[in-house]
């Protein structure tokens, strides 16, 4: 029986009446919806039926020949396979058709065996190009950054900077302390931008020796060295058409520096003992936890590569700047551990919350996912509770002797200032006032940097 | 009764389309038989550019001589068939309607420098039969690839495919007797 899945359309245009009627009995046979038009301008008012699956379209008509027609069918339906049928073929009106995106180009009489296996590719092309969108679709709309948890003004600007960024094709580096998320904020701009379908690849400077970092990075050719027994592809070439993620930057060698340097201008490379230029499209993005200045200034690290990578720089916050996402991120990976143990843990007393919001943080995200992990592990009820945590207790700081608010204030900004080395615009963000207002309290409360 | 009337477009053996009614009559459960009376020449189709005949014209000529028929027609021909879109075809039918015709040209060995093989050329004919006449019953081509209406677009796929109709197809057909 023919096919009951959604019925396929054809749409014949030739002026010829038996052309017309033959072709839409024959077509009708195999089950397909079949309409037909005796000019251009027929075929557009047609349009307004369709979506059609394939357009049979002649090219000697009277009026608006084939060709033309061709094009304004194009901008009504990108999507149509449309086949060009003409008694008079030429070379040029094929090349021509087929520039114009036609999906073949037949001519008449056709042979049938031919015409049915045209119009059966034709609309199986359709149904690939199709899913193909819908593909890039969901992961358009899979892409947004799910993983980043936070309702922080700190988190809301670093997410603002990254989509800022992702649609463009700037380097970018992203600094902050070891386990903030840098890599997570790699992933959000890449996932984001226009080279989301073709990979990021990471790559930790910092994990691998200077020896293997370079055939790590632009691969070898077979026999480079005693254990290459095969040509290897390296990260920039697997990067080609995406984006390169090069953690710990701030680890690599003198000499990688050169090297690094030169590949990220020119955008080509020869791997490790070969001798062909190998050319790849890649995006930079670099993440470090390390004062690159500092670096610089004791000469570790090249001014050159500096201002080539440090083209748009996005510093992540540490967790204990942003105290207010705990919470968030406490019970995201409550939710997540929950799923992967299959464990019926759905909350966390206040008691631990309390712990967990006064703790410091110094393994920043990665440290309050590991402690939550571990709690999970621990915990026989349905809640995290403060036996299950790896600490019980955390000292609560002195407070003034003095409690009024202004007293407060005055303490917790002087703290503050404290934790950003006295940058005012930093400090000011955290404590997401103005930074005309962070002067005028710090006249008022007579504080003075060390 | 509703039948079926078998008409030959000559040239055409008489006895090739004698050959056809048992078979015929087996898969439709209907009487088929054979009007000679009615046979006319295929000349009323020939187009001269092409060198082969007109099978529209065939299913003209064949519902001009039979007004108001009650049952099905199907003309059957040794000579090639065209529709001017198409190159060649093998038979052309009303879909849902009253005629058909198939042409046994290009289903003997010859055609393609081959040694004749009547018993096959004559298996190539049935099949082509049973098929005109599904799409005069209303029914379209079938993706099953034993299934007599599956597409045949080349004297291969006719071979490949069975001579019967699937059992879904053979339960399309209108007033079928089990």
């Amino acid at each position: 029986m023919a096919d009951t899945k959604r019925q396929q359309s054809i749409l014949i245009v030739d002026d010829e009446f038996i052309v017309r009627t033959s072709l839409s009995k024959w077509f009708a046979q195999d089950g397909y919806k079949t309409a037909a038009a005796e000019d251009a301008i027929h075929a557009l008012k047609m349009m307004d039926a369709g979506p059609w699956d394939v357009i049979i379209l002649d090219i000697k008509m009277p009026g608006m020949d084939g060709l033309e027609l061709l094009k304004k069918l194009r901008e009504i339906d990108t999507s149509a396979q449309i086949i060009m049928a003409t008694a008079f073929a030429s070379v040029e009106s094929a090349v021509q058709a087929l520039k114009d995106g036609a999906f073949d180009y037949v001519t008449k009489p056709i042979d049938p065996d031919h015409l049915s296996h045209l119009v059966s590719n034709a609309i199986r092309q359709k149904m690939l190009s199709n899913e193909n969108t819908l593909l890039h679709q969901h992961i358009s709309e899979t892409a947004v950054s799910s993983e980043i948890v936070g309702e922080s003004p700190q988190m809301a600007r670093v997410l603002d900077l990254s989509m800022t960024v992702a649609k463009t094709d700037t380097t970018v580096m992203i600094r902050g302390e070891s386990g903030t998320g840098k890599e997570l904020i790699a992933r959000t701009i890449h996932a984001n931008s226009a080279r989301r379908y073709f990979p990021i690849i990471p790559v930790n400077c910092g994990a691998v020796s200077e020896s293997l970092l370079e055939s790590e990075l632009f691969g070898h050719e077979r026999g480079a060295f005693t254990s290459a027994q095969y040509r290897r592809k390296g990260k920039f070439e697997m990067a080609d058409g995406g984006t390169i993620f090069l953690d710990e930057i701030g680890t690599i060698s003198q000499k990688m520096q050169v090297e690094l340097l030169r590949v990220i201008e020119a955008k080509q490379f020869m791997r490790v003992g070969g001798s062909e230029t190998v050319h790849s499209d890649f995006r930079v993005i670099c993440a470090t936890n390390r004062n690159l200045e500092a670096a610089i200034a004791d000469g570790s690290f090249r001014e050159d590569l500096y201002y080539r990578l440090n083209v748009f720089s996005i510093s992540v916050p540490p967790l204990r700047e942003r105290r207010v996402d705990i919470p968030q991120l406490a019970q995201f990976f409550m939710h997540k551990y929950a799923a992967v143990m299959n464990k019926n843990v759905s909350e966390i007393t206040p008691d631990t919350m309390d712990i967990l919001m006064r703790y410091d943080w110094p393994g920043n995200v990665r440290e309050l996912e590991n402690v939550i992990e571990r709690a999970m592990v621990l915990a026989v009820s349905t809640s995290i509770r403060t036996c299950d945590m790896p600490f019980q207790t955390v000292p609560k700081k002195e407070g003034p002797a003095d409690r009024t608010l202004n007293a407060v204030e005055r303490v917790h900004i002087e703290e503050m200032l404290k934790q950003n080395n006295w940058n005012i615009s930093r400090t000011a963000e955290v404590l997401a006032i103005d930074r005309v207002t962070l002067y005028n309290k710090i006249e008022k409360y007579g504080l003075k940097k060390p | 009764m509703q039948s079926i009337k078998l008409v030959p477009v000559l040239p055409v053996s008489i006895d090739l389309l004698r050959s056809l009614c048992a078979p015929l009559e087996a898969e439709y459960r209907l009487p088929v038989r054979v009007d000679a009376a009615h046979a006319f020449d295929s000349e009323c189709a020939f187009d001269v550019s092409r060198g082969q005949c007109n099978s529209s014209v065939v299913l003209a000529e064949l519902l001009r001589l039979f007004p108001g028929h009650d049952g099905k027609l199907l003309a059957i021909t040794s000579v090639d068939l065209f529709i001017p879109v198409l190159t060649f075809v093998f038979g052309e039918a009303q879909l849902n309607d009253l005629a058909a015709v198939a042409s046994g040209c290009r289903l003997r060995e010859e055609f393609y420098g081959m040694a004749s093989d009547e018993g096959l050329f004559r298996e190539r004919v049935l099949k082509e039969a049973v098929h005109e006449l599904g799409h005069t019953f209303g029914l379209l081509h079938c993706r099953d690839f034993n299934c007599v209406m599956h597409s045949s677009t080349s004297v291969d796929e006719v071979d490949i495919k069975g001579a019967h109709l699937c059992a879904q197809c053979a339960a399309a057909v209108p007033g079928r007797r089990l």
